[in-house]
């Protein structure tokens, strides 16, 4: 089965198959997950290109998540969790033993489904990760990553004011984007979403799907959403996955209008999800 | 007697449940959907009504009833008792008493003999008169709710309202004692107060509270100098804290964020167990076992060190207050939201980095409520410094000394026979008052600490 999905994607890919190979960021190759003893991840081979946005999308439990975690090696910290194939960034395995676990996470961010800003101050928020990773050297500086991420997430307008009082006080679009802002302030290269939000309403919304379209210029960005308008919007390439399998990919529009595989077809047509 | 009635009283709930139960059945027809209240509720409601009015009957007797056959006894034998004084009068009828119902007897007279009389004269009267009270009050009751029910009857509601008036008599009755206490405590202080100025002991410098029996005796005067003791016990309860703060600590974050699975849910209980072990234990391994290793240890070095020190006591304490402290910050550190450790390691923070500027920081609050609650429980133990930390009122601030505590001299000035009008007795509700106070005020700020983290996620 996974032999036809690769030869069914792959026509997709055949237009352009000299630009794809040079602007891959990461690259999934034959992953398998499993908590414990159960498999989540069935072979899954993706290509995350730059500068692009990509969406994983898909029926609850199917798996979005924990690839979306292989990523930056978020796996790590669950118990029991094994992660087996190969993850590249920028042709670097992150899972290769030699590699720092710190390194990777601070060059693949990550935005959570549930805003969680740290019970601090929205300054402080923002500078955690330049702290800990010792990348400013004056406290100038280090105020002018906080301004800059806060910039870039859309946010500083809203808290320059008052970025000493705490990032918990923030309305629920504005923590998210305050999540991003922090994401944003260690520099990462790609940053990963987890149905960033599920948890906001529709105006909220709208103004990350604003930013996350902003941010390709600079970042990598791969998305998990479970609606489907919202990958349709703001992804460039949309992955499905089905029952831990990695079904279908690619060109956002040609997965919504013409998908490949009947699950996808019916995934997208509403029959089931 | 008292006894006899209440299980006749089981019986008669229990009968007249059934009963209840039994009729309500008839009155269903078979259908219980035609019953308003379910038949158990019915059985209740006949129940309650057959035993409940008997029931506060013969609480109200059992109190009431002694104090009237006193009163029948003095008025019966006015003119013996007149010439006695107050506590004669009570040995009188304490004796009287003995003879009638069994017991220690001073010494007996024909007077007293006559007075035992009469005592189970009133007795026998009075257990006949209350026995049938009780019958009627069963019977009526028990059957005036039989009359009363029909498949409309709303006893469900009846029977819920009663249990409600039970639990609210029931929380009354622990709150009035605590008020209770309380004001007995506050009482005695002020009868010291008026033998001992306030001043002098809260900021007298010497304690002891010895008063002679005979005035030409040495050290007549006594001196209730309470300072030497607060010293002592924050002296105790600082080396105390000083060891289970960071160990408790420590072993909380290794139990909630380092350790698997299978070995937290193993050290955890084991860790509370240490909680469970009885102080008086705690109490001879310092005295038996620390102490004298310290003294030995002392000397080795050229330091003397007192036999009974507050070293010993302190440290001892502090094992002992470990599991306060590490239980309590354990459930505060694993009520930091998984979703905060998650944001911190997704930033590239390690487990050490997450937990020092994201968990702690967030946690702090109820740690510090956790410690302050472990330092009240300190501050109020006994056994451990009543054995290991000595009766010298020192005023000192050397842990190498002995020291003593306000709950050790409270111990010891109630040790043995008292008069409770001597300062020295009454010295021990003031001390009491002030530990009262101490405590209360820390496990209220404890709480309120406590309140307010909870609010930050929920
Ligand atoms: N921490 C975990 N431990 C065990 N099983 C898990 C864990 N997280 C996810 N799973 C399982 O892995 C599968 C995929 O989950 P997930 O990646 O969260 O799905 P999705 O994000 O697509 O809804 C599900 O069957 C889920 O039950
Ligand atoms: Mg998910």
């Amino acid at each position: 089965m996974d032999a036809t999905i690769t030869t069914e994607a792959s026509p997709t890919e055949a237009p352009a198959p000299a630009e794809l190979v040079n602007n891959q960021k990461m690259t999934a190759r034959k992953v398998d997950v499993f908590y414990g003893d159960k498999q989540a991840l069935f072979d899954v081979d993706l290509d995350i290109h730059e500068h692009q946005v990509i969406s994983l999308i898909g029926p609850s439990g199917c798996g979005k998540s924990t690839f979306l975690r292989c990523l930056n090696r978020m796996n790590d910290t669950i118990d029991g969790c094994r992660v087996t194939g190969a993850i590249e960034l920028d042709d670097q395995d992150i899972y290769e033993k030699s590699i720092d676990v710190v390194e990777i996470r601070a060059r693949v961010g990550m935005v959570f489904q549930k805003p969680n800003p740290f019970p601090k101050s929205i300054y402080e928020n923002v500078a955690y990760g330049p702290r800990i990773h010792g990348m400013t050297r004056s406290k100038a500086e280090l105020e002018e990553v906080v301004v800059t991420s806060l910039q870039r997430a859309g946010l500083f307008e809203e808290v320059k004011d008052r970025l000493e009082s705490p990032g918990t006080g923030l309305s629920g679009g504005q923590q998210q984007r305050l999540c991003i802002a922090r994401a944003i302030a260690v520099s990462p290269e790609v940053i990963l979403m987890d149905e960033p939000c599920s948890a906001l309403d529709p105006i909220a919304t709208a103004k990350i799907e604003e930013l996350m379209d902003e941010l390709r210029t600079n970042y990598t960005i791969v998305i998990v959403t479970h609606s489907m308008q919202q990958a349709a919007r703001v992804s460039q390439r949309t992955a499905f996955f089905h029952l831990g399998y990695l079904v279908e990919e690619g060109e956002t529009d040609q997965i919504f209008t013409n998908p490949q595989d009947d699950r996808t077809h019916d995934y997208i047509t509403g029959r089931f999800g | 007697m008292f006894l006899a009635l209440l299980i006749a009283l089981i019986a008669v709930f229990v009968v007249a449940y059934l009963l209840g139960a039994s009729r309500a059945r008839a009155l269903s027809g078979g259908d219980p959907a035609r019953l308003h209240s379910l038949p158990s509720y019915h059985g209740s409601y006949v129940a309650i009504a057959a035993a409940l009015p008997a029931f506060l009957l013969l609480i109200v007797w059992s109190i009431a009833a002694p104090i009237i056959a006193d009163r029948m006894v003095l008025g019966q034998f006015t003119d013996a008792i007149a010439g006695m004084t107050q506590p004669e009068a009570e040995a009188f009828l304490r004796d009287a008493r003995a003879i009638a119902f069994g017991g220690i007897v001073g010494f007996t007279d024909a007077t007293k003999e006559a007075a035992a009389e009469f005592y189970s004269g009133i007795r026998t009267t009075t257990n006949t008169i209350l026995i049938l009270i009780m019958a009627a009050l069963a019977l009526g009751g028990g059957y005036l709710a039989t009359r009363s029910q029909t498949a409309e009857k709303r006893t469900r509601q009846v029977v819920e309202r009663v249990m409600m008036i039970v639990l609210i008599a029931c929380s009354v009755v622990a709150i009035l004692t605590t008020i209770g206490i309380v004001l007995s405590l506050i009482f005695e202080s002020i009868r010291f107060f008026q033998k001992v100025p306030f001043t002098e002991f809260l900021f007298g410098l010497q304690w002891s509270p010895q008063t002679a029996l005979r005035a030409d005796q040495v050290g007549s005067a006594g001196a209730f100098g309470a300072v030497p003791l607060f010293v002592g016990t924050l002296l105790i309860t600082t080396i105390a804290i000083a060891v289970a703060a960071p160990i408790g600590l420590l072993s909380a974050i290794y139990l909630s964020d380092y350790a698997g699975k299978r070995f937290r849910a193993a050290a955890k209980p084991v860790l509370e167990v240490l909680a469970g072990i009885p102080t008086v234990v705690y109490g001879f391994f310092a005295a038996l076992t620390v102490a004298p290793f310290f003294r030995r240890s002392g000397e080795a070095v050229g330091l003397t060190v007192s036999s009974e020190s507050a070293l010993a006591a302190g440290i001892v304490m502090g094992i002992m207050i470990i599991p306060f402290v590490s239980s309590l910050s354990d459930d505060v550190i694993n009520a930091v939201p998984q979703t905060l450790r998650d944001g911190s390691a997704g930033l590239g923070a390690t487990k050490s980095e997450t937990i020092r500027k994201v968990i702690l920081p967030a946690a702090l609050p109820g740690i510090v409520s956790a410690l302050i609650l472990a330092i009240s429980r300190a501050i109020g133990e006994t056994m451990i410094v009543v054995m290991a930390a000595g009766l010298a009122a020192n005023l000192t601030i050397n842990p190498l000394e002995a020291v003593t505590t306000v709950t050790v001299q409270i111990v010891t000035l109630l040790i043995g026979d008292q008069e409770f009008d001597s300062a020295k007795t009454l010295a021990a509700f003031a001390l009491g008052l002030v530990l009262f106070g101490v405590t209360l005020v820390l496990n209220f700020i404890a709480l309120r600490v406590v309140q307010r983290y909870r609010e930050q996620y929920d």
